[in-house]
């Protein structure tokens, strides 16, 4: 359960927090533009977040009290080999299949 | 081309999108409601943030009991990159008053921005007054859409039973928006770099490992493509 205080907390800063993200530039820097050393970094910012956030879920899943299932595992697998040739939605629903097909048949 | 005419465009222009905002948002919702948010608090979010893998991410986080600093700052972590989109609209855009580009602030979303950047190189002949309503046109196509289908995905998510697994949907959905950008062997080195160092840091307090791995695959993506710059020149 999420306690409804960090909810809002958290709600509320970041809206604010990703409104000034978005207005920066465009609404308070103007022209300047970003050093290029965070410009550089900042192109990993996706792939550098998102499998930090992925692999303790995958390797110690909630659901399974923290046992590594490899169903999950090869679900995962799918997921990306999808994603790397179809893109976002077909990489979603591969991953759910394969989690779906794997555990009917094993 | 008219105004009315730029931003009939726009809005055509990213309908496409469609098939990537209804499923998308729609998780949202379902993910929120399985977390134990109420609608209001789903709708709350989907409504001040409009930036869907930091809202995942925000409650992946304080779901798993991760405080609130930490689900704040890597959710904005996840944002940063929006930096880079408010500079690259500034010759296209910054000719707008105040309170429009204000409002074109709220509405940047990934997909629209890449589509009128993509025009605006495409068609430099258009003027400051047409890039304005395409850009207003290609938002207000994607965000009714967004605010919709979160409100749907609520109200349905509550009658799928648990033994969909749904809580396997949210690293699902972190995967396929990280295979997509997998673009370089840098960035390759960057995901395995954030994905190791995650897992030999889950023994630090407070979820910090999160930041730290972030923070190592960040370094190690750019001075990735530094080495290869290096190594090609």
């Amino acid at each position: 359960m999420i306690a409804d205080s960090d909810f809002w907390i958290v709600t509320i800063a970041l809206g604010i927090g990703t409104f000034l993200i978005r207005f920066s530039f465009l609404g308070i820097l103007g022209g300047r533009s970003l050093p290029g050393w965070l410009t550089l970094h900042l192109k990993y910012v996706g792939v550098a977040v998102f499998p930090a956030l992925v692999m303790p879920q995958l390797v110690w899943p909630a659901a399974t009290g923290g046992v590594t299932d490899p169903t999950r595992l090869i679900a995962a697998a799918a997921t990306i080999l999808v994603g790397l040739r179809f893109g976002v939605i077909w990489s979603i629903v591969a991953g759910m299949a394969a989690l779906y097909s794997l555990q009917y048949i094993l | 081309m008219t105004p009315r005419a730029a931003f009939l465009r726009g809005y055509l222009d990213c309908a496409p999108f469609i098939l990537i905002v209804v499923p998308y948002s729609l998780l949202f919702g379902v993910v929120a409601r399985d977390a134990g948010l109420d609608l209001i608090q789903t709708m709350s979010m989907t409504v001040l943030v409009i930036a869907g893998a930091s809202q995942f991410t925000a409650i992946a986080l304080l779901q798993d009991q991760a405080p609130v600093f930490v689900a704040l700052l890597a959710a904005l972590v996840v944002n940063l990159r929006m930096a880079m989109y408010s500079a690259a609209l500034v010759p296209h855009l910054g000719h707008a008053r105040l309170s429009l580009r204000a409002l074109m602030a709220y509405l940047m979303v990934d997909q629209a921005y890449g589509v009128a950047v993509r025009t605006y190189e495409d068609r430099p002949d258009m003027t400051g007054a047409e890039k304005v309503s395409y850009y207003f046109g290609a938002m207000m196509f994607i965000c009714p859409f967004w605010y919709g289908f979160a409100f749907v995905g609520a109200l349905v998510g509550q009658a799928i039973p648990a033994s969909y697994q749904l809580d396997f949907a949210v690293p699902v959905c972190f995967l396929a928006m990280t295979a997509p950008l997998l673009r370089s062997r840098a960035h390759v080195v960057a995901a395995l770099v954030s994905g190791v160092v995650v897992l030999a840091f889950a023994w630090v307090p407070w979820s910090l490992g999160l930041i730290i791995a972030a923070l190592s695959g960040l370094i190690a993506g750019g001075q990735a493509e530094l080495f290869v710059k290096r190594r090609a020149a």
